[in-house]
């Protein structure tokens, strides 16, 4: 009887090592399966423009190129060298970056001046001042590209860079309050109130106590503001046209306005330069950009 | 004087963000409603006119196209970017060699801009030389995929695109999710007796709720704003066949001059995220004061 039991239960245990190993077998299938997908646009993207147009007539998506060949990121970046009609990305590539560093800057540094009054100088209300803030991170930007457009106008900024860096910062505000409002929450008041006693203002406990132990929620903030910025299309396409276009702009008006052959390779070495900075950021700084997604998401 | 100051010297720093704020984003959203209910065209006039815009815009057959795909689009989006991240995050949640590396492939997309993902896309869905001339290659000689220039299809090459764009999020928000309940639970629950699927099915998806619902305003939020994609994948075509209520408002505008008419479909958009946007804050305050 006992001895039964026992073999019965080996057998049993026998089984489940088996369905264990199938389960674990078929994890890794799917996974793998769900990595194939998701790499595959990218794949595409790099061999494409490594092939000449000859190359991608004749083989498939998946062919791999005949060499490494970086003419047509050549092509991309700076042009044929002929006049008119001759769009490449390089001089919109600059636009952005002119774009992205002050408005990353600027509405980081709003964001943890309001960040840090709302948490450690409260005042009546101040929920209510933040709930005013954080629901500027939800409005739909339709609603408020026809006063902008005009807005932009008025000041005589419209179809400039300064123009979308005015725009970028003023509609960042409230992601960067939250971020760092949500950051210095967590840090101890005491610490304030006893710097307080001992007589430090406003901006020197600020830059004393607060910026110091601030780096990680400054790099989740540059980096979620970088990536927002430079990935914008909607302002960009709408505030600036011509020479003032950010990259994306750019990038689109030159898939769309190809003359009479398509160029893919072209198209996808455009797209890849338009695509590494924010791929390099996320590469090397991933677990800071996940956390930005995550907690960005998770209130706005 | 320096008293003053000193005291209100908070308020002082925040006046600047909260005049921004109050200006760009509210003033701006009164302004728009303000002249959805004008006749103006292609510049703003001030005469009130009542509601014929929104008569006009609920009349429009582009509009109601644009509606309709929002509608189809929104469920589809939906429904594959959460089983989807749910899948990989309760796989990846397994102790996985190389989790690291297949998370950072799941979610780079999201780094990407949605003209990026749309160039791309709109590369390998073209007939001519894309996923179809592969299969034909391949041997499979009467294969067709021609969804990105058939009216009836196109609508859904968006949603191939918008998910792969953001199903790796969905995953993120649900590992980070499982990843925060205590190992002691899933462990009273194997003494019990329960295997790894009612684990998940019966203990940890319910307390997944917040998650659900996290995923859902945003996904929803996403796709009621999903306008770079549109353009750059199909323009809205072919024909209008692929139109969306963002697309529908920046054409109207910019295209049409006819910002009376664009500013009633803003404001409609605006009214979609309200209507799941303040619920959700409403219950995000409620649980942060709870706490």
């Amino acid at each position: 009887m006992q001895d039964n039991i026992h073999t019965s239960y080996k057998q049993l245990e026998q089984r489940s090592k088996y369905t264990n190993m199938f389960l674990r077998w078929f994890l890794y299938l799917v996974l793998i399966l769900f990595a194939l997908y998701f790499i595959f646009p990218l794949y595409v993207m790099i061999v494409t423009s490594l092939k000449t147009m000859e190359e991608i007539r004749q083989g498939t998506l998946l062919t791999w190129p005949s060499g490494l060949n970086f003419d047509s990121w050549a092509v991309a970046w700076g042009g044929r060298g002929y006049g008119a009609g001759d769009t490449f990305l390089k001089p919109y590539f600059w636009n952005s970056i002119k774009m992205v560093v002050p408005a990353v800057f600027f509405s980081t540094f709003i964001g943890a001046m309001t960040g840090y009054v709302l948490t450690k100088w409260r005042f009546k209300g101040d929920q209510w001042v933040f709930l005013f803030l954080l629901f500027g991170c939800f409005i739909p930007f339709q609603a408020i590209l026809l006063p902008m457009a005009r807005t932009l106008g008025v000041l005589g900024i419209s179809n400039s860079v300064i123009g979308l860096v005015l725009v970028h910062t003023v509609y960042g505000i409230p992601f960067t309050t939250l971020f760092f409002r949500n950051y210095y929450i967590s840090v101890p008041t005491e610490l304030v109130k006893a710097a307080r006693i001992d007589g430090a203002g406003f901006f020197k406990i600020f830059f004393k106590i607060l910026l110091p132990i601030s780096a990680p929620i400054i790099v989740v903030t540059v980096i979620w503001q970088f990536t927002q910025i430079w990935n914008d299309f909607l302002f960009g396409s709408t505030f600036s046209f011509g020479e003032a276009a950010p990259i994306q702009v750019a990038l689109n008006n030159m898939v769309l306005s190809s003359t009479s052959v398509k160029e893919y390779n072209v198209d996808m070495a455009s797209a890849i330069i338009a695509g590494v900075p924010t791929l390099i950021v996320y590469v090397l700084a991933g677990k800071y950009f996940i956390r930005g997604l995550t907690s960005g998401a998770v209130k706005g | 004087m320096f008293k003053w100051l000193e005291k209100n010297l908070p308020k002082i720093v925040m006046a600047p963000a909260v005049g921004l704020i109050g200006w760009f984003v509210y003033g701006f959203v009164l302004w728009t409603l303000y002249i959805s209910f004008t006749n103006s065209k292609i510049l703003p006039k001030y005469e009130l006119w009542g509601v014929g815009q929104y008569v006009k815009l609920w009349g429009s057959r582009k509009w109601l196209i644009a509606v309709d795909n929002l509608l189809i689009f929104t469920a589809l989006f939906l429904i594959f970017c959460v089983v989807i991240g749910i899948i990989l995050a309760i796989f990846l949640d397994q102790k996985i060699r190389a989790e690291g590396v297949l998370r950072t492939i799941y979610l780079y997309p999201m780094a990407l801009s949605f003209i990026v993902t749309g160039t791309a896309w709109k590369w390998i869905l073209n007939p001519t030389l894309g996923i179809q001339k592969m299969f034909i290659d391949w041997g499979f000689e009467n294969f067709t995929f021609d969804w990105l220039v058939n009216r009836e299809m196109a609508i859904y090459t968006i949603v191939i695109a918008g998910v792969w764009q953001s199903a790796g999020f969905v995953m993120a928000l649900f590992l980070a999710g499982l990843r925060s309940v205590e190992d002691e639970i899933v462990k009273a629950a194997k003494i019990d007796g329960a295997n790894l699927f009612t684990v998940y099915w019966k203990i940890l998806l319910p307390m997944m709720r917040p998650v659900f619902f996290t995923s859902f305003v945003i996904l929803v939020h996403i796709s009621i704003k999903s306008y770079d994609l549109i353009v750059a994948l199909t323009q809205g075509g072919p024909g209008i066949s692929t139109t969306m209520p963002a697309l529908y408002m920046t054409q109207t505008a910019f295209h049409k001059s006819q910002v009376g008419l664009s500013a009633a479909s803003a404001m409609m958009m605006f009214m979609a995220v309200a209507a799941v946007i303040i619920p959700y804050l409403y219950s995000e305050l409620r649980r942060e004061n709870a706490r």
